[in-house]
């Protein structure tokens, strides 16, 4: 199981995964905005993305929890 | 002589038309959102008024809010600063509709440089060099791929609207011009309300030099001269210098000639930048885009000219004559000494990524041929909201290696505690051997930054 944290404090522009997805390495799970800049979250490995935990407008600060991928 | 101003604008920008108006005896009235009402510009200003949460669409985008703080506070003018609405011909229209001064050029100015396609047109008819591209906006891909077999690989692509870099893609081939063009595309629908794509010859070893104009409330067009703004990550300045130290005197008077007629061209008044592309090797030069607002690096050429530029676009809204005389024309203005622009970046120093947070310690260097354009202090957070721009360190220096040295140092002494900075950047780019001897391009951010 792999947690998908934040690096940054950023606003969830696009989720672009959702649960129940099978993910590969270097997919694009959401995209982050801060300032003025797109930043994508990407998977670091092969799996399924379990949880969700960001929708899109939200706030997330450094270190929060995006995604979990099993 | 406008007797007060509202400056629709945050940060160091706001702080900066705040103290040229405090100073000649405007009273100045800023607005603020709720991520920004701990900001130096607001305490300094003589009044400020909230306009709306953080998000930049409900306040410093939202044009019936700040009209309605002007009104509140009885203002005689609005000076949108830059970004933001300050290139919105709208807005500039609902500011003068209010009975206000609007601290710019004509709205019908604004309208036709803000349309890049009708800018290069309108270029290429007043004789000011334009580089091959489109004459009419992309429609779609098919329609791309034709333009770039008329136009020749590689090829830059655009939103017609936009700025800032957002969306621009360089493309080499046929794949390459697909994928920059539904990215160009996207972000141009989502940052500047239109799709309209625009194509243009991409110049491989370019520099990007731009002339500060300034079209006086006679009717006169000056060129106050130049800055070299090729230090760039993701298409977006991060240092400037004046004069630029790669292009020859002939080429230098070439390009402020062609800037006064670009001005000239839509009867420009007040500040106003004309950026061009230069190709170093050849010794010729492109325009790219003018800008009808103060830019962030307008510093550089208050510190080699000794003119407030922010004092001039006051006087010219009030129809009046600038502070200082204006040489004959067509004599050129000679700088004194040489002057840097760095800008500092809530970013960190290798791959730029952004990194908000609260400052626990602000400190700014002092010393001779200093002046620091900065947004915040300790206590304030930097939030995700707006653009990454902390602070501007800006040097002159009698030559540019004593403006060098003074750089040097200065980067060193400036601490900053808390959001990531790109300090460790500027301290690289200034002991790089192609910066140290003004040999680079707009290349030389990813050679000091390998991917």
């Amino acid at each position: 199981m792999a947690e998908v944290r934040a690096e940054m404090v950023a606003n969830v522009w696009k989720v672009v995964a959702a649960e129940g997805d099978h993910v590969d390495d270097g997919d694009t799970l959401v995209i982050l905005e801060s300032m003025k800049m797109e930043i994508p979250v990407l998977a670091e490995g092969p799996g399924v993305v379990t949880k969700m935990h960001v929708a899109e407008g939200e706030v997330i600060q450094e270190g929060d929890l995006i995604a979990v991928i099993s | 002589m406008l007797d007060s101003v509202l400056v629709a604008n945050r940060g160091e920008i706001a702080r900066r038309v705040i103290r040229t108006a405090r100073r000649t005896g405007i009273r100045a009235v800023a607005v603020y959102s709720d991520a920004d009402a701990d900001l130096p510009y607001v305490r300094e200003a003589d009044q400020a008024v909230r306009i709306g949460p953080p998000q930049p669409a409900r306040s410093y985008l939202n044009a019936a809010a700040i009209i309605d703080a002007a009104r509140q506070t009885g203002v005689a003018a609005v000076h949108p600063g830059y970004g933001f609405l300050a290139e919105n011909a709208d807005f500039a229209r609902q500011v003068i509709a209010a009975g206000l001064t609007w601290v710019g050029p004509d709205p019908d100015a604004i309208e036709q440089m803000g349309d890049k396609i009708r800018a290069r047109n309108l270029m290429e008819r007043a004789g000011v060099p334009v580089a091959p591209g489109s004459r009419e906006p992309v429609a779609d891909v098919a329609a791309a791929l034709a333009e770039a077999d008329r136009i020749g690989y590689p090829v830059m692509v655009k939103a017609a609207a936009g700025g800032g870099g957002i969306g621009m893609g360089v493309a080499a081939d046929e794949a390459g011009l697909r994928s920059a063009f539904e990215t160009a595309r996207s972000r141009a629908e989502r940052f500047f309300g239109s799709p309209e794509i625009l194509i243009e010859r991409f110049v491989e070893r370019a520099r990007h030099v731009e002339v500060q104009i300034l079209g006086l409330a006679d009717g006169r067009v000056l060129a106050l001269g130049e800055r070299d703004c090729s230090v760039q990550r993701r298409h977006q300045k991060v240092a400037e210098e004046t004069p630029s130290p790669g292009i020859s005197a002939g080429l230098r008077e070439r390009m402020l000639a062609a800037a006064i007629q670009a001005g000239q061209a839509v009867a420009y008044r007040g500040a106003g930048t004309v950026e061009c592309l230069v190709d170093a090797d050849a010794g010729t030069f492109v325009f790219l885009e003018m800008n009808t607002r103060l830019q962030v690096e307008h510093p550089v050429t208050e510190l080699v000219t000794g003119i407030d530029l922010v004092e001039q676009q006051f006087l010219i809204a009030a129809g009046e004559p600038p502070s200082f005389d204006p040489p004959a024309d067509p004599a050129p203005f000679r700088p004194s000494g040489h002057a840097l622009e760095l800008r500092i970046y809530a970013e960190d120093p290798v791959r730029f990524l952004p990194g908000p947070g609260t400052i626990t310690e602000w400190a700014e260097p002092v010393g001779a041929g200093l002046r620091v354009d900065a947004g915040y202090q300790a206590g304030n957070t930097v939030t995700p909201f707006y653009d990454p721009l902390l602070a501007k360190l800006c040097i002159h220096g009698a030559d540019r290696e004593q403006a060098l040295d003074r750089a040097r140092e200065a980067v060193v002494a400036f601490r900053i505690v808390g959001p990531k900075t790109n300090l460790l950047f500027h301290a690289d780019l200034l002991a790089s051997p192609e910066f140290s001897a003004g040999d680079y391009d707009t290349s030389l951010v990813s050679k000091l930054r390998p991917a």
